[in-house]
C-alpha cells in the first residue's frame, strides 16, 4: 500500500505502508544457512541485501538480519524462521509495527538524500543496504528498481517520527532545489 | 546605456547594460546594472560614503572588490529579511534591493558618534579594559552612553527569516576550492587522474583575477571551462564559498542560491559538508592596504580593487587615479585607468628604482612615476580630493601635492592562506617576497596521517602564477609597513591597520609598549583582526608593526589563529531544515492524534509529545489534572504509556545478565510475573526503574522510564559487547513496536470484561502476573501493575492496533465515564502512594539506599553494576539525604526545590541545609498538599518541623510518611463490585 | 570532524553517525576492589597527548562497539578493531610503531607485563566508562 506524499520535479515522496518485518539475531556464521531457507532468500553479505522481489533479507549487524515479507505473510515468517532456530541461540520478533517506509523516487531522488544522509550513497552498490541517519534521526537505506515502486531509494526509520521523515523529506525535495550545478 | 555619473561609457565584462536594475540606498533611489555587484552599483552611482567605522565613526568608502571588504558592511533587505553587515562587494545587486549604512546615527552625513573621532585620545588600545577596570563619574555620566549608543555593528533582525535554506553532503576524492586559472589547471589534472573533482568558486564567475590582469587570460579561463566541463567527474560549482576545512577532509562550503532574491523561489542559500580526500586551496591572495596618515579617508582603495570595478563593472572610482605602491603589480591599475581613459596624475612607488616592465610601461604611456616616494596625507575628509607626498624613507616632510579623487595603494599580495591553516597547517614567513605561505613541510594531514591540502597558484605564494603573460615580470617588492618610514607619532594616529575594528598603528605601538608582546595578546587588547572581515587586510601589516616595536624578525612574531568561517555564515544557513516543525524530531504515539483531537495540552518528555492533560472547556490545567485523578480514584481512566522502554532480553544468560543490570535478584521472577526494579550506574547512581516481566525461561521484558528506553538499551549492549561478550544474550528495543494502555481505577476489570476475550479476573491474573491473548480482537500482553495505587492494568497491543485498542476501551467504558489522563495526573497519583519518580527524587546523585529502596537491592548477589561504588564509605553513611513525606503547616503547596535550612553558615556564608524538596503538589484526592524530599537522618526524624526559606516567603512543614493515600493498599483490587 | 571505519560493517562513518565511549582496555574492578583499584577504573583517565585507544559505538549504523587506536594531536587513525579485543592487534600496534617509532605501550602500568601485541601477555579487557550515567 503506498501514499503520495509529494511528487516534485525532483522526486516522488511515498508512504508504504502493510509490510511484514521479522527481527531476527543470531550467529550468522552458525544458523545463517538455516535462516536463509527458512526466509526462502541467500544469505547476505555484511552490508548487503537480497531480495525476490517480493521477500526482503537484509544484513543489519554481525548478529543482526531484517526479513521484509508481504503484510500477509507475517505470521508465518516469524513461526518459519522462529522454528529453524530450534535449539539455537537466537531471537526472533514481529516488528512490523516499529517503523515507517518510504519510497523516494522520481527523477532526481538520490539528491533527496543527499541532503539529509551523512553517507556517500552515490557509490553505494546495488545491493547495499546502509544505516545511517536522515537529519536527526536514524534510518536504513537501499536502492529500489521495480515495476511498482520505480526506481529510486527505501528508506525506514522508527514509526515514532514518521510525521517528521514525511516532513523533511518532502522539504528536501521542494521544487526548484536540485543540486546540479548551475 | 550608462547608470550614475561614475560609470563609464564602455566596458564591463560582467555588466549586462540592456538590463538596468533600480535599487534604493540610504531611501535614495539608484541605478545599477545586471552583474553588478551593490558595491559597483555605488560606486557607479557616485556613492563614496557608505558607512561609518566602529569605534572612530569615520566616513567609510568602499576600499575593496571581494570578500576581505572591511568598510562597505550594509544591512540589506526589509522586515522579516533584514540581514545586517552584508558585503556590498560580494553581494550581487538584484532589483528592487534596499540597503541601508550601519553604524551612522541618526544619519550617514550627520553621525553623531563622529564625537568619539575627536576624542580619539581618550580612546586608545584596550580602551575598554581600562575604562571598565576603574570607572570614574565623567565616564559613567559623560563617555559610556555615548559609547554604549554607539555599540555594535549593524542592528540584529527583529522578525523570523522568511527564507528556505537547506544542506547537502558531499563527497569526492579532490576538492578544488578556487575557481581562477590555478584552481582550474589543478582541477583539469586531478580529473585526468580520475576520482571524483569538485571545484568550488566563492563568484558568480570563473578565472579569478586573470580575465583582468592578463591581456587574453578570459581565454585561457574559457578553454579550461571547456574540458572540465567535457569531463564526467568534475562537478563545477560558481557561488559556493568554501568557509572551514575541519579535521579529516570535512569542508564546508556555502553556495548562494537566491540571495536577497526572494522572487527565485529557491533556497536562499545552501551549506555544502563535503568529506574530501585531498583539497586544493587555489584561493588566491589578498592585497594588503598601505599604512600612511589619512588611509581610511574614501577614495582610498586597494589597487586592484580600482581596476576590477573598471574592468568588470565599467565603472570608475575616481577621475584622477593616484597610485601608490611598493611593488609592480599596482602599475596594472594605472595601465587599466588609462585605457579607459581616466586621468593618471601620479605613482608615487616607495622603492628607490621601478625599472620592471610595468613600470617602463607606464612611464612610456606618459604617467608621472615618483620613486622612493610616500604618502605623507590625505586632503579631504569625506573624500579624497588630493594627495602630498613625501620621501619614503623621511619623516614626512612634503615634497609636493597632486590633485586626485581616488588613491589606489598595494602594499602587495598575501596568499589567502585560511583554509590551508584552519586545520592544522603552518605557514612560513618569506622575507624576499614579504607575505606568510604555506609551509610545504607542515601541511594539514588527514586520518591517515599523510597531507591532504596542497595550496597552488598565488595561494601557495607563487604570485607569478597569475602572470600568464609568460615572463615572470615582476621586480622585488620592498617591504613597507609604515609610511613614511620615520613617519612621527602625529602621522602614526591616523594610519589605520583594521578599518573596521578601528586599529590604527599607534595602537599596536602602545599594546607592544604596555606589554602585550605575544601577537594573540595584541590582537585581543587592541582587537584587531577580531571584527567579521577577521582582518584579511589587516593582520599581516598589523603583525608587521608589532615585530618592528618589538624589534624581532616578522617570523619570530608569527601569526594569529586562523579560524572558520572564511566569512560569515548566517544562521538560517546553518540551521538549515532544522525549524519550524521540523526543528527537532517529535515523537507521537499511536495513539497521538486521538489526544489531538480531544485538546491534550502536550508536555514535552525527551523528544516525545504526551498529553499533560486533557482541558475542558473553560477548565485550567489544575482543574483539568484534579478532575482527571478524582475520575480515575473514584472510577477508571486511561493512560497512554506507550512510550514507557521495552527490551527484551532473550539468552541462555539473560538471567545471569539482568542479576547484574538491576540491583534486585531478577534471575529468580518466576515465567508469568512481573517486578519492579532499579538500575544503578556503575558510579553506584539510580539511573532507571521500571517492571520487568519474564516472559519466558530465557526471555524477560524490560519496561523502562520514558526518557531511559535508547539510553537503557545502549547501557545493556554496551555491557554485552565490552565486558560480558561471552555471555548468551541478545537484546531488542521494541519501545516502538507496542502501543502501551493503562487502564485504572476501580472499574478497570469491568470496562476491560466487556471487550471480551480474556478473563482478568483477580483469580486468573493477581498483582504482578501478565497474561497474553485478546482484547476486543486485537492481540494483546496484559501485566497487572499499578503506579498508583488503583486496580490497574497495562495492556500492550502492535503498535498499529494502538488506536483502534484505546477506541475499544473508551467505548466499552463510557458508561463508566472513562476518562483519559495525562502525565501529571500520573505524577500526582505515584507521589500520593509515595512512589519515586526517576528525575524528581533522583538527580544523578541519589544511590537507591536514599530512597528507603533497600528491598529492591540485593543482598544476596555478589555484584551488579553499582555495588561496588555503593560499599563506598560515604555511600554507606547515615549522613545522607533521605526520603520522607513532608506536610506543609498552613496548607500551602511547598516550591519544587526548596531547601529546608539548618543552623549555622557554611563556609560560604551561606545557611546550612538539611534537605530539600523533590515533589511537591497539591492533592485532589486528599484536598491539601502533598510533597517529599530529601532530609537528613529524614526517616528518623519523624514529626519535626522543617523551616524553607525563599526569597521573600518561608514555608513550614513537617516530616511525615511519604505515603499519603491508601496506607494498607486496600485500593489494588478495585471496586468491590468491579 | 572524524571519519572512523566500523571494523563490524566496513561503513566509513563520519562523528555524527557515532557515539564516543572514552577510553578502551579499561580493567572493571568490581566488589571487594580496593578503593585504590576502584578508583583508578572509574575515574582515573589517561588523557594521552598522542596515541590512545578509545571505545566508540556505531550508533547510527549496526549499533556496535569497536575499538579505535587515534592521535588525539594529529587524529590520525592507525585503525579500528573490534570491542571484543584483549588489546590491540599486532596490525593496529604495527601501523602505530610504523609512524611512532618513539611510541611506548602504556600496559606496563596497568597490568605489571610486558606490552602486549607483541607476545601473548594478558592485557585489560576493554571496559565501558562506567561513569557514563554517574
Ligand atoms: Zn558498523
Amino acid at each position: 500500500m503506498a501514499d503520495a506524499i509529494t511528487m516534485t520535479p525532483l522526486a516522488g515522496i511515498a508512504e508504504i505502508r502493510g509490510l511484514g518485518m521479522v527481527l531476527i539475531r543470531a550467529d550468522l556464521g552458525r544458523a545463517g544457512d538455516a535462516i536463509a531457507e527458512a526466509a526462502g532468500l541467500a544469505l547476505p553479505e555484511t552490508g548487503r541485501f537480497t531480495t525476490d522481489g517480493l521477500r526482503w533479507l537484509g544484513w543489519m549487524s554481525p548478529d543482526e538480519l531484517l526479513l521484509i515479507v508481504p503484510g500477509s505473510e507475517r505470521g508465518r515468517a516469524v513461526a518459519d524462521v522462529a522454528g529453524a532456530l530450534t535449539g539455537e541461540h537466537a531471537l526472533v520478533q514481529d516488528v512490523s509495527d516499529m517503523r515507517c517506509v518510504f519510497d523516494v523516487t522520481g527523477r532526481k531522488p538520490g539528491q533527496v538524500l543527499a541532503k539529509l544522509c551523512p553517507a556517500d550513497l552515490e557509490t553505494r552498490p546495488r545491493d547495499g543496504l546502509r544505516r545511517t541517519r536522515a537529519a536527526q534521526v536514524a534510518c536504513a537505506v537501499w536502492r529500489i528498481d521495480g515495476a511498482e515502486t520505480g526506481r529510486g531509494w527505501r528508506l525506514i526509520a522508527f514509526r515514532s517520527v514518521r510525521d517528521y521523515v514525511a516532513q523533511v523529506l518532502a522539504g528536501a525535495a521542494a521544487p526548484g532545489s536540485d543540486l546540479d550545478p548551475r | 546605456m550608462t547608470t550614475g555619473p561614475f560609470r563609464l561609457p564602455a566596458g564591463g565584462r560582467l555588466i549586462d547594460r540592456s538590463k538596468p536594475l533600480g535599487f534604493r540606498f540610504e531611501g535614495r533611489q539608484m541605478t545599477g546594472f545586471s552583474g553588478d555587484t551593490l558595491a559597483s552599483a555605488l560606486l557607479g552611482s557616485g556613492q563614496r560614503v557608505v558607512g561609518r567605522s566602529f569605534k572612530y565613526h569615520r566616513p567609510r568608502g568602499i576600499l575593496a572588490s571581494g570578500a576581505e571588504e572591511p568598510n562597505a558592511l550594509l544591512g540589506l533587505g526589509q522586515g522579516g529579511r533584514f540581514e545586517p553587515n552584508q558585503r556590498a562587494t560580494t553581494t550581487p545587486l538584484v532589483q528592487g534591493m534596499v540597503a541601508t549604512a550601519q553604524n551612522a546615527w541618526p544619519g550617514l552625513n550627520r553621525d553623531f558618534g563622529a564625537i568619539n573621532d575627536a576624542l580619539w585620545r581618550f580612546l586608545p588600545a584596550g580602551f575598554y579594559y581600562k575604562t571598565f577596570m576603574a570607572p570614574r563619574r565623567a565616564w559613567k555620566s559623560v563617555f559610556e552612553p555615548i559609547i554604549r549608543r554607539a555599540a555594535g555593528l549593524g542592528r540584529a533582525p527583529e522578525l523570523p527569516d522568511p527564507d528556505r535554506y537547506e544542506q547537502a553532503y558531499g563527497f569526492a576524492d579532490v576538492v578544488v576550492v578556487g575557481g581562477g586559472i590555478a584552481g582550474l589547471n589543478a582541477a583539469l589534472d586531478a580529473a585526468r587522474r580520475g576520482g571524483r573533482v569538485i571545484v568550488l568558486e566563492q563568484a558568480a564567475h570563473w578565472g579569478g583575477r586573470t580575465p583582468v590582469d592578463h591581456p587574453g587570460g578570459q581565454g585561457r579561463v574559457d578553454a579550461l571551462l571547456a574540458e572540465l566541463r567535457a569531463l564526467r567527474n568534475v562537478t563545477l560549482r560558481r557561488n559556493t564559498m568554501a568557509t572551514g576545512l575541519y579535521d579529516h577532509g570535512y569542508l564546508l562550503a556555502r553556495e548562494a542560491l537566491a540571495d536577497h532574491d526572494p522572487n527565485a523561489g529557491l533556497p536562499r542559500q545552501r551549506l555544502w559538508r563535503i568529506r574530501a580526500g585531498h583539497v586544493i586551496t587555489a584561493t588566491g591572495a589578498l592585497e594588503r592596504p598601505l599604512s600612511f596618515a589619512g588611509n581610511d579617508v574614501p577614495g582610498v582603495m586597494l589597487a586592484s580593487a580600482v581596476r576590477d570595478y573598471i574592468v568588470d563593472h565599467g565603472v570608475a572610482p575616481g577621475r584622477r587615479i593616484a597610485v601608490v605602491t611598493n611593488n609592480d603589480d599596482a602599475y596594472r591599475t594605472a595601465l587599466v585607468a588609462l585605457d579607459a581613459g581616466l586621468a593618471v596624475p601620479v605613482v608615487l612607488d616607495a622603492r628607490p628604482v621601478a625599472d620592471g616592465l610595468l613600470p617602463g610601461e607606464a612611464r612610456a604611456r606618459g604617467v608621472r612615476v615618483e620613486t622612493g616616494c610616500g604618502i605623507a596625507r590625505v586632503l579631504g575628509r569625506k573624500g579624497v580630493s588630493g594627495v602630498e607626498f613625501c620621501a619614503q624613507d623621511g619623516s614626512g616632510a612634503p615634497l609636493g601635492t597632486v590633485d586626485c579623487d581616488v588613491i589606489a595603494m598595494s602594499g602587495g599580495w598575501s596568499p589567502a592562506d585560511h583554509l590551508w591553516s584552519h586545520c592544522g597547517g603552518k605557514l612560513v614567513w618569506d622575507d624576499a617576497r614579504a607575505f606568510f605561505a604555506p609551509d610545504p613541510s607542515r601541511q594539514p594531514t588527514g586520518a591517515d596521517g599523510r597531507g591532504n591540502v596542497t595550496p597552488v597558484g598565488a595561494a601557495s605564494g607563487d604570485l607569478a602564477v597569475a602572470a600568464l603573460t609568460g615572463a615572470a615580470d615582476a621586480a622585488a617588492i620592498l617591504p613597507v609597513w609604515v609610511m613614511p618610514a620615520n613617519a612621527p607619532a602625529k602621522m602614526r594616529f591616523k594610519m589605520w591597520l583594521d578599518f573596521q575594528n578601528d586599529v590604527k598603528v599607534s595602537d599596536v605601538e602602545l599594546a607592544a609598549r604596555e606589554g602585550y608582546a605575544s601577537v594573540e595578546h595584541a590582537k585581543r587588547y587592541t582587537t584587531l583582526g577580531m571584527a567579521t572581515d577577521q582582518g584579511k587586510t589587516s593582520n599581516i601589516n598589523g603583525l608587521a608593526v608589532l615585530s618592528a616595536t618589538l624589534d624581532q624578525p616578522i617570523a619570530a612574531t608569527g601569526t594569529t589563529t586562523f579560524r572558520p568561517p572564511y566569512t560569515p555564515l548566517t544562521f538560517g544557513t546553518i540551521a538549515a531544515e532544522a525549524r519550524g516543525a521540523v526543528f527537532q524530531p517529535l515523537r507521537k504515539t499511536p495513539i497521538h492524534g486521538w489526544h489531538e483531537a480531544n485538546g491534550a495540552d502536550w508536555e514535552p518528555v525527551g523528544l516525545w509529545r504526551r498529553p499533560y492533560c486533557y482541558p475542558r472547556g473553560a477548565e485550567t490545567r489544575g482543574q483539568a489534572v484534579a478532575r482527571e485523578i478524582r475520575a480515575v480514584r473514584s472510577g477508571v481512566g486511561t493512560l497512554d504509556a506507550s512510550t514507557l522502554g521495552k527490551i527484551l532480553v532473550k539468552g541462555p544468560d539473560a538471567g545471569r545478565f539482568l542479576d547484574m543490570i538491576y540491583t534486585g535478584m531478577m534471575s529468580s521472577l518466576p515465567v508469568g510475573k512481573c517486578r519492579y526494579g532499579l538500575m544503578c550506574s556503575e558510579n553506584g547512581f539510580l539511573v532507571d526503574d521500571g517492571v520487568a516481566v519474564r516472559l519466558a525461561e530465557d526471555t524477560w521484558l524490560c519496561h523502562t522510564t520514558t526518557g531511559g528506553a535508547e539510553r537503557i538499551h545502549g547501557h545493556m549492549e554496551d555491557w554485552l559487547q565490552c565486558e560480558w561478550w561471552d555471555w548468551q544474550v541478545y537484546t531488542a528495543n521494541l519501545t516502538e513496536q507496542f502501543a502501551q494502555i493503562a487502564v485504572v481505577g476501580p472499574y478497570a476489570r469491568r470496562v476491560l470484561a466487556k471487550l471480551g476475550g480474556m478473563d482478568l479476573s483477580a483469580a486468573a491474573l493477581p498483582f504482578m502476573g501478565w497474561a497474553e491473548g485478546e482484547l476486543a480482537g486485537i492481540p494483546v500482553r496484559v501485566y497487572r501493575i499499578s503506579f498508583s495505587g488503583e486496580l490497574s492494568f497495562e495492556i500492550a497491543a502492535p503498535a498499529n492496533r494502538g488506536l483502534q485498542l484505546w477506541q475499544a476501551i473508551h467505548e466499552a467504558g463510557a458508561e463508566f465515564d472513562i476518562t483519559p489522563y495525562g502525565t501529571e495526573a500520573m505524577h500526582v497519583m505515584r507521589a500520593e502512594k509515595g512512589f519515586i519518580m526517576i528525575g524528581d527524587e533522583t538527580d544523578g546523585t541519589v544511590i537507591p539506599q536514599d530512597l528507603n529502596l533497600h528491598w529492591a537491592i540485593s543482598r544476596k548477589k555478589p555484584d551488579f553494576i553499582g555495588k561496588r561504588a555503593q560499599e563506598r564509605s560515604f555511600m554507606a553513611s547515615p549522613d545522607r539525604w533521605r526520603l520522607v513525606g513532608l506536610e506543609s503547616l498552613d496548607g500551602r503547596v511547598l516550591p519544587d526545590g526548596a531547601l529546608a535550612v539548618a543552623d549555622g553558615v557554611n563556609a560560604n556564608g551561606q545557611r546550612n541545609s538539611q534537605g530539600r524538596v523533590t515533589s511537591t503538589y497539591h492533592s485532589p484526592t486528599l484536598d491539601r498538599p502533598i510533597a517529599m524530599g530529601l532530609v537528613h537522618h529524614g526517616p528518623e526524624r519523624m514529626g519535626e518541623v522543617l523551616e524553607f526559606p525563599v526569597p521573600g516567603d518561608s514555608f513550614r512543614a513537617r516530616i511525615v510518611d511519604p505515603v499519603f493515600y491508601d496506607k494498607e493498599g486496600a485500593k489494588a483490587e478495585g471496586a468491590a463490585d468491579g | 570532524m572524524l571519519i572512523l571505519t566500523c571494523p563490524y560493517c566496513g561503513v566509513a562513518a563520519e562523528e555524527t553517525e557515532l557515539h564516543p565511549g572514552g577510553e578502551a582496555h579499561l580493567t572493571r574492578h568490581g566488589p571487594g576492589s580496593t578503593d585504590a583499584d576502584f578508583e583508578w577504573y572509574l575515574f582515573a583517565r589517561r588523557n594521552p597527548k598522542g596515541v590512545h585507544f578509545e571505545r566508540w559505538r556505531h550508533l547510527y549504523g549496526c549499533g556496535k562497539w569497536f575499538l579505535a587506536a587515534r592521535d588525539t594531536v594529529t587524529l590520525q587513525v592507525f585503525g579500528t578493531y573490534p570491542a571484543q579485543s584483549k588489546y590491540p592487534p599486532r596490525e593496529i600496534i604495527a601501523a602505530i610503531r610504523a609512524d611512532r617509532p618513539d611510541w611506548v605501550p602504556h600496559w606496563d602500568e596497568i597490568t605489571g607485563d610486558s606490552a602486549p601485541g607483541v607476545g601473548n601477555d594478558p592485557a585489560p579487557n576493554p571496559t565501558p566508562a562506567r561513569d557514563s550515567f554517574a
